[in-house]
């Protein structure tokens, strides 16, 4: 048993049961920190995978910003537990049908049409060196420029938009 | 160490998580944790990137994962702004209750 | 070209001439005077028989040398050659002097007659009319003698007897005083019926003619007489004469011509005593070689024509009218013209028929005469007199209302007394030695004719004595008879230009050798005349028999002449018997019921039972109407349009919104379901496209 087979799979195992908790808690809060499990783990596929600077902004980002603001907003809207609902019966078990379904579909596509057997090489010394991280700002600041600057403007729309959204108007009641 | 995982390891574990987080968008009715499928589908989109992008030895894949994490960032904000809104009005975020588009 | 054929090119102008008359008075005649209307057709009418004069002066010349003037082609149609031919020979020249001749005079008679007429009933308009019908006559009836095949007779022959028809109801809604009546128009209407069964029969033997021979012209069909089968001349010769005995008034066909006296009288002496009863005879001296050919034919036609001279004769006895007597005279004296030529004796019957024509005519006219004389007197009698509506009609035609006549109009006294000693046979006026020839021809050939002839000789010179001693002798019975005043010199003078020759047409063919013109100038047209000698005692037998009539009607009715209102002698002599004369042996009533009645009840079922009931009612009504009526509304407005293409639409409609409501309910609001509705096509695309 390789160290890497093993590393690989005791990470799919934390990622995949992370994602079904995630689905089936009750509470919103066990969700939310199922999902920020699920995070970690990917981070550390991230960093096998030899994207050092990736895993860190997935930490960061998302587990550390965007996660404690989804815990944020669930705290403020009080939103641990909702009863359980009766409509759209039918609509669990055809999802779930038709996710399999999709499972296989691109299990199918992978191995009779892609046959993708290739073995992922170990990553590089060079990938995980500040070398590396200078290449990836280098390929952000020149070549993919635009869509860098884009995606700061989008930002800042969201952000505009984010308080437009939730801002009280003049003479509303507080909830 | 050589990595003897190969990518269609990596693939599968990516679709599987991407599968779980539209289970959880269809099956969820609370909004926030139909968020969090959607932010675990991106996670599964993001995984299958860098595992390519590993594979050929680009960094396309890894600029790529940057952009799908600011603009998830993005949305989630606007999202969540968007249930508060709702919930203000609706005082309950209950998604089956929000059917007032139905024909 | 020398002058025989050029009076020959001028045939057509005797049918031409009287057309062009009539189309004159037809389209001017309204702006031009009564009299130049009269004129205008008269001198139509004498131009014809100037022309019919040098016809018989070129036939003449050229020693009776039949000839066919071609005028127009009509029918030809595979074996079927019909062509408008005129045939001049001596026969049809002498019918064509007859008609046009005695037609002038009368047209001339008729200036002065209708003048009066339609003053008379106050309808002073009508008198154009009345010479457009007389010229139109004569042209058809001139069409008639001239033409050159049985059709072109058959054209002429129905021509008449639409202007009988035409004219006898000339007065159609006015009685003789002028009062509304549709008496006249009955009797036309009679008169066209039975003259239509008449043709049927001719029609019959122009159809049999035409299979057996192929042809309808004359000199076809004579030429070929003996190689068709005796039996088609048989049925040919009998269906003739049932046409003759329509047109020429014989049993059974005779009833319309009393009945069509109520016409006014140019139009009795014209048409039914001088021209077109006469039509008939013609006919059967026409087709002497058919006749001649079947002996039973002949025998038949002889005795029709003898039973009825003396059937209509005893009729005339009872006869209070003046023209009806006439009417009945003329019905026996056609039967002995009929009879005449049944035997064989073409030459007698024709002979008879001239004269006839003469002095008809003359009696006819001068009878007319006398009912004007006493129309005038009726006028004249002061207002009291003559009174109002309450007054019983009175009628000038009716001999009891007449009487001594002979002191208020003289002239038309001597004239009708030439006329009478010329009917009743009296020599020597004319009507006895043709009467006397078709004696003598009949006692060779058919004594048991010859015997019938006589009896009705006998009663002839009576019933004419009758009437002579009743409107001209005694004491008038009528105050209108007493004021009756002379008529005009128009009128008075054709009546002696035929009483001339009444009395002195005799010549024409006297039994004397050397004297008969008319046999030789005939003889010319048919085949095996031969002049008779002259029979004493024939001629003396019918002259003894006519003076006794004579005498024994002046002891009943000279001797003691009639008061107003007393019983004819004649009737409290024979009593029934004189009944039976004076209603005509109920022919007429027989008819109606008969055959005229069953004919209406048979027309009243059609149009009541089935016309109305059953056609109108039930089958238009409830079929037709019902059928159509289901059709649309069941079938086409329910069936088809309601469930069929209203339900087609409605179900469109109806398929659109189920479609829409099945799919409205995938917008249920829930975003869950929608997003997997995302997830199911991304599903089946990627499906589709591994699959493909």
């Amino acid at each position: 048993m390789n160290l890497s087979l093993l590393l690989f799979f005791v990470l799919a195992v934390v990622a995949v049961l992370s994602a079904i908790g995630l689905l089936v808690s009750r509470s919103a809060i066990y969700a939310a920190l199922f999902l920020v499990l699920n995070f970690a783990a990917v981070a550390v596929y991230y960093l096998v995978l030899g994207a050092p600077f990736i895993a860190m902004a997935q930490v960061t980002v998302y587990a550390g910003a965007i996660m404690v603001l989804f815990l944020f907003v669930i705290m403020l809207l009080g939103a641990e537990k909702l009863p359980p609902g009766r409509a759209l019966p039918w609509q669990r078990p055809l999802a779930i049908s038709l996710a399999i379904v999709l499972l296989v579909e691109g299990v199918f596509l992978l191995v009779q049409r892609l046959k993708i057997t290739d073995i992922l090489p170990a990553p590089s010394v060079e990938v995980n060196s500040v070398a590396s991280l200078v290449d990836l700002g280098k390929a952000l600041f020149q070549m993919y420029l635009l869509p860098f600057e884009i995606t700061s403007v989008l930002l800042l729309v969201a952000m505009v938009g984010v308080i437009v959204l939730a801002k009280r108007e003049k003479g509303e009641l507080g909830s | 160490m050589t990595n003897v995982v190969p990518l269609s390891y990596y693939l599968g574990i990516s679709g599987f998580l991407f599968a779980l987080g539209i289970l959880g968008v269809l099956i969820r009715r609370n909004p926030l944790i139909i968020f969090m499928s959607i932010e675990l589908m991106l996670n599964g989109a993001n995984l299958a990137f860098l595992a390519f992008s590993s594979a050929f030895h680009v960094l396309t894949g890894q600029i790529f994962v940057f952009f799908v994490m600011t603009v998830a960032a993005a949305e989630v904000a606007v999202g969540l702004a968007l249930i508060v809104v709702i919930f203000r009005t609706k005082h309950n975020i209950d998604v089956d209750v929000l059917n007032s588009l139905k024909g | 070209m020398d002058i025989s054929t050029t009076f020959l090119s001028l045939v057509p102008l005797v049918v031409l001439l009287p057309v062009a008359g009539l189309i004159i008075n037809l389209i001017f005649g309204g702006h031009l005077g009564e009299k130049a209307v009269g004129a205008i057709a008269s001198l139509a009418s004498g131009l014809a028989f100037v022309v019919s004069v040098l016809l018989a002066y070129t036939l003449w010349t050229g020693s009776g040398q039949t000839a066919i003037v071609p005028f127009a082609d009509w029918i030809h149609i595979g074996d079927l050659n019909v062509p408008w031919a005129f045939r001049v020979d001596t026969l049809s020249v002498t019918m064509m002097l007859v008609v046009s001749g005695v037609g002038t005079l009368i047209h001339i008679y008729a200036i002065g007659y209708m003048h009066e007429d339609v003053r008379y009933k106050n309808d002073p308009g009508r008198f154009r009319r009345f010479f457009v019908y007389l010229n139109l006559f004569i042209a058809l009836m001139m069409v008639l003698v001239s033409g050159d095949s049985y059709l072109m007779l058959f054209v002429g022959w129905e021509g008449v007897g639409l202007c009988s028809y035409l004219l006898i109801g000339f007065w159609f809604e006015k009685d003789t005083l002028g009062r509304d009546s549709v008496a006249n128009a009955l009797a036309a209407k009679k008169a066209m019926i039975a003259n239509r069964i008449g043709d049927f029969g001719f029609l019959l033997a122009a159809f049999t003619m035409f299979w057996a021979f192929k042809s309808l012209s004359f000199d076809t069909v004579f030429s070929h007489t003996a190689q068709v089968a005796p039996g088609a001349i048989l049925a040919i010769t009998l269906f003739l004469l049932i046409g003759v005995t329509g047109k020429s008034a014989q049993l059974p066909l005779y009833v319309w011509l009393p009945d069509a006296m109520a016409g006014p009288t140019p139009v009795s002496a014209l048409i039914h005593a001088a021209t077109m009863v006469t039509a008939g005879v013609y006919l059967v001296a026409r087709s002497a070689p058919l006749y001649s050919a079947v002996p039973a034919a002949q025998t038949t036609v002889a005795l029709v024509g003898g039973i009825t001279a003396l059937f209509a004769a005893t009729i005339a006895v009872g006869q209070y009218d003046i023209k009806k007597v006439l009417a009945y005279s003329t019905i026996s004296q056609l039967g002995f013209m009929v009879a005449a030529v049944g035997m064989g004796a073409y030459v007698a019957g024709m002979f008879h028929l001239v004269t006839h024509a003469f002095f008809k005519a003359l009696l006819f006219l001068s009878a007319g005469s006398v009912i004007l004389g006493m129309e005038r007197g009726h006028h004249h009698l002061p207002h009291g007199e003559h009174g109002g509506e309450g007054e019983a009609a009175f009628d000038p035609n009716d001999m009891r209302n007449m009487g001594g006549l002979r002191k208020q109009m003289p002239t038309t006294f001597w004239v009708y007394l030439a006329g009478t000693l010329a009917l009743a046979g009296i020599v020597p006026w004319a009507g006895f030695w043709s009467k006397d020839e078709i004696l003598a021809e009949a006692l060779q050939r058919f004594p048991a004719v010859f015997w019938l002839l006589t009896v009705a000789a006998f009663f002839t010179a009576f019933y004419m004595g009758r009437q002579i001693w009743m409107v001209f002798f005694g004491e008038p019975r009528h105050a209108a008879a007493g004021h009756a005043e002379e008529s005009p010199r128009v009128i008075l003078i054709p009546l002696i230009i035929l009483a001339v020759l009444a009395t002195l047409g005799g010549a024409f063919n006297l039994p004397i050798s050397g004297v008969h013109f008319l046999t030789d100038w005939l003889g010319h047209t048919i085949a095996g005349v031969e002049a008779g000698s002259f029979n004493f005692l024939v001629a003396g037998l019918s002259t003894l028999l006519a003076l006794l009539a004579i005498a024994l009607s002046w002891v009943l009715y000279g001797r003691r002449p009639l008061e107003a209102g007393q019983k004819d002698p004649l009737q409290c002599l024979l009593g029934p018997v004189f009944t039976v004369f004076e209603r005509k042996y109920w022919v007429d009533e027989g008819y109606a019921a008969v055959i005229v009645d069953r004919y209406v009840d048979l027309a009243r079922f059609l149009a009541e039972v089935i016309d109305a009931r059953f056609w109108h009612d039930w089958f238009h009504d409830t079929v037709i109407v019902g059928t159509y009526q289901w059709l649309a509304r069941t079938v086409l407005s329910r069936g088809i349009d309601v469930h069929g293409i209203d339900a087609f639409f409605n179900g469109l409609g109806e398929l659109t919104k189920r479609t829409s409501v099945a799919l409205r309910r995938f917008q249920n609001g829930f975003v869950r379901s929608y997003a997997l509705a995302v997830l199911a096509g991304v599903v089946i695309i990627i499906g589709y496209l591994i699959l493909k």
